[in-house]
């Protein structure tokens, strides 16, 4: 919190120079949520002097559920499924971060075909998650069909990630000890073909939304996050990405058999909004390569999943393991105290991480820029509230 | 299964049914037989060729279809009919209705979805009837503190305002409900009060987002509104008149938009801007400030100002039309006989048809092709919202001022080369005249 009491302490220093101290009374304070169409479950307060943005203040937790605290009165598999409800799009990565630092602290190697099929289920519902994202994105910014068409293509993947988990969203597929369910008969040629189709409908995106001049206008060259601003606010996912920092979880800490694949970090050097909104989709064309990749290079039998004991204990110690979600780095720390319980687990996410770029990036800006900027950041609200 | 009561007894039922039956024949005969009597046989209708009517006989002129022609022409020639029916109000309320629906399916079909599907059994075709019905049954909610008499005035303000502006577009020759000689600056000036009616609205209706809304539709307005004249002004000395309806008879030889497309292109997105539709929906952006100066609406209030805003629509297109894309002329489609041996048919509506004066293949033909250019230009307005995201305040600002402005003084020197080069005008080697 104190990095975050720093940024709006700059954001008030900034809005001081912008307005004369006497002129308080011409500033017109502005909600924006928690029932604002604009804002998500989430409230930020912004002062406008005409249609200048002069200062910002977020107040997260709106949908604060405790769930760290949840955690410690649970065993591990009855976590996995309160834990994926933040971010339900993008469940397989929230359980897959939990269950590598589940599997480092027992001790659990997780069979190869199981690894496989973990990270199919985290690509399917990044790419699920991605495409909930850019429609949100697409509405913010008055544009209609781009919101309908990825909630649209979005059934192609929740139809094979209910193939495989039985379960439309909240998937809990990804578990301690591997996968939860093998793959059901004749799952892979269907997955590649709707991927493939999935892939020819991103280039008509490219088509109808990011090669419209309206919307190149609205946002290139906003909120300018630049490379150096990015590291010290502690930004991660697509928005550091967006800054020219080339981080990927994925490559840097490779987990499980994320080593083996071949793909590349995509990263953009604008900074701007709009190179914000494009690197999740070149994330999407990457994740597309990496899941035929894994179709590819799947062992075509063998245990799924290490069968463990339902209260298996915790020994004593702690650990962090974390992967790349829709939103960026997301970890888990987990201390064990040799009961079945964890001792403490605690959730580092990208959504707060990315909320610190707010006040820093809408200070100055048009209060037209508010959408443009406010979700380019990838911020998910009930993600950071958790 | 038996759902009948437990005191229920079936002599009771049969009694109540014969007292029902009782009450409702001497109603019947004390009551509603006289009123019907009186209101037939004695209630004197407007004076018709030098008859004076009853409803009885004039309902026994209906026999005759040589005696009826003429109310039918009477009551056609009447202003009120043009003003409240066609080429008025009820008329372009039908094509502000269609042109909601066929939005709403459109836009459906572009993003791979169904659009109304339920009300009506083809298509949801009576999806508009049950929005309505669910908006007249609304509670009206005016904010604390609200102006009151402005904020029940204003949606009223609005649709009128919208309701002229139709008013001064003709759809045939003499069709139209206000024939007047400055119809083009009658019609800009007409337009010029809607943003202040939103931003009267909006300073009535005591909140913020509403206020932001309102400067934005002022800002809007003065920046669009420059082109938006200029880009008339070609038209204007190539027709050497200010009549819409003269205007629309100069371009018998061809359309405006052949020799100035870029004044054209200005008007339509003047028109654009000036509807406040995407991508010039500043003044109703949801995600920066709600639902503008629309954002404390409720009810009825919304459903008015929603149709206002459709007529505008058809009035701009009509006026596109007019201006640019020369009006009702076309080929002559509809035939001299809309029924061929109609004359010599016995039944008396096929007669009626035959006669002269209620089916004229010149005005048919005409409203037919200015129906089909209007419908066009609508269905350009629609599709550009589908396709488009909204522009940020300042990029508008800029368009507007800096390149609209700029666009149609180079066309308007483009048609004063030609006309003094003798190509065009009074005279001119391509001129109808």
């Amino acid at each position: 919190m104190s990095n975050l009491d720093g940024i709006i302490d700059e954001a008030k220093k900034l809005s001081l120079q912008i307005t004369k101290e006497n002129e308080e009374d011409r500033l017109m304070t502005l909600s924006v949520g928690p029932q604002h169409p604009g804002s998500g479950h989430f409230r930020f307060t912004i002062k406008v002097d005409g249609d200048y943005i002069v200062f910002v203040d977020p107040d997260p937790g709106y949908v604060h559920r405790g769930h760290e605290k949840m955690c410690e009165y649970r065993n591990h598999f009855q976590n996995i499924p309160h834990l994926e409800r933040p971010v339900i799009h993008d469940s397989c990565n929230i359980t897959y971060s939990y269950s590598l630092a589940v599997e480092d602290l027992v001790g659990i190697t997780v069979p190869r075909r199981g690894q496989f099929l973990r990270a199919l289920a985290s690509e399917l519902n990044r790419l699920s998650y991605t495409l909930y994202w850019l429609a949100i994105y697409g509405i913010f910014l008055g544009h209609s069909t781009m919101f309908m068409w990825p909630a649209g293509d979005r059934e192609l993947l929740i139809d094979l990630l209910e193939r495989m988990s039985g379960q439309r969203i909240t998937n809990a597929y990804n578990i301690p000890g591997g996968a939860r369910a093998d793959i059901p008969y004749n799952f892979k040629e269907r997955c590649l073909s709707q991927v493939n189709y999935f892939e020819k409908r991103l280039n008509e995106y490219d088509d109808i939304f990011y090669n419209n001049p309206l919307l190149r206008q609205r946002t290139e060259g906003v909120g300018i996050l630049s490379k150096e601003d990015a590291i010290r606010l502690g930004v991660t996912g697509s928005v550091l990405r967006a800054s020219g920092v080339p981080f990927d979880v994925r490559k840097v800490e490779p987990y499980d058999i994320y080593d083996e694949l071949d793909f590349k970090v995509q990263y953009m050097k604008t900074c701007d909004s709009f190179a914000r909104a494009y690197v999740p989709m070149l994330d999407m064309r990457e994740s597309c390569h990496i899941i035929r990749q894994i179709i590819d290079k799947m062992p075509e039998s063998g245990p799924v999943r290490e069968k463990l004991q339902f209260n298996i204990k915790n020994p004593p110690g702690e650990t962090y393991k974390r992967v790349e979600s829709g939103r960026g780095a997301l970890g888990y720390h987990l201390v064990g105290d040799g009961s079945p319980k964890p001792y403490r687990v605690k959730a580092s996410v990208g959504s707060f991480r990315n909320l610190l770029a707010l006040p820093f990036l809408l200070t100055g800006s048009k209060l037209g820029d508010m959408p443009a900027v406010y979700w380019s950041l990838n911020y998910w609200p009930v993600e950071a509230d958790r | 299964m038996g759902s009948l009561t437990p005191d229920f007894r079936f002599g009771n039922f049969v009694g109540s049914v014969v007292w029902l039956v009782f009450v409702v024949l001497v109603l019947v005969t004390l009551l509603i037989l006289p009123i019907i009597f009186f209101v037939l046989f004695y209630v004197p209708l407007p004076e018709v060729d030098g008859q004076v009517l009853t409803p009885y006989l004039f309902f026994s002129m209906m026999v005759d279809p040589s005696r009826t022609l003429p109310v039918i022409q009477f009551f056609m020639h009447l202003d009120i009919f043009r003003a409240a029916v066609f080429p008025g109000f009820a008329f372009a309320a039908l094509i502000a209705a269609a042109t909601i629906f066929v939005e709403r399916k459109l836009l459906a079909k572009m993003q791979l979805r169904v659009g109304p599907l339920y009300a009506g059994k083809v298509e949801g075709i009576f999806q508009l009837l049950a929005d309505g019905l669910k908006l007249l049954t609304k509670e009206i909610i005016v904010p604390s503190g609200a102006d009151k008499p402005i904020f029940w005035l204003a949606p009223i303000a609005f649709v009128s305002t919208a309701a002229a502006v139709v008013a001064l577009i003709p759809v045939a020759s003499g069709w139209v409900v206000a024939d007047v000689d400055v119809g083009l600056i009658a019609a800009f000036a007409i337009l010029g009060f809607f943003p202040l009616i939103a931003l009267l609205f909006s300073w009535a209706s005591n909140s913020k987002y509403p206020f932001l809304g309102g400067l934005r539709a002022l800002h809007q307005m003065i920046a669009f509104e420059i082109p938006f004249f200029l880009s008339a002004i070609p038209v204007v000395i190539l027709s050497s008149s200010l009549n819409l309806s003269d205007i629309a008879r100069s371009q018998t030889a061809f359309w405006n938009i052949f020799i100035m497309p870029i004044n054209a292109f200005v008007f339509f997105i003047s028109s654009l801007a000036e509807l406040e539709r995407i991508p010039f929906d500043l003044p109703e952006a949801e995600s920066e400030i709600v639902a503008g100066w629309l954002t404390e609406t409720s009810g009825m209030i919304y459903g008015l100002i929603q149709l206002g805003s459709y007529l505008k629509l058809y009035a701009l297109a009509g006026l596109f039309v007019i201006l640019f894309m020369g009006g009702w002329y076309g080929p002559q489609i509809f035939p001299q006989e809309l029924i061929p041996g109609a004359h010599d048919s016995n039944l008396p509506l096929l007669q009626m048809l035959a006669l002269d004066g209620l089916y004229n293949p010149v005005t048919v033909n005409s409203i037919f092709w200015f129906l089909i250019k209007t419908i066009v230009i609508i269905f350009l307005f629609l599709i550009i919202r589908g396709i488009n995201p909204r522009i940020r305040i300042d990029i508008l600002l800029h368009t507007g001022w800096y390149k609209l402005i700029v666009l149609t003084f180079i066309n308007l020197f483009v048609v004063l080369m030609l006309i003094y080069g003798g190509v065009i005008g009074p005279g001119g080697m391509i001129s109808a005249r």
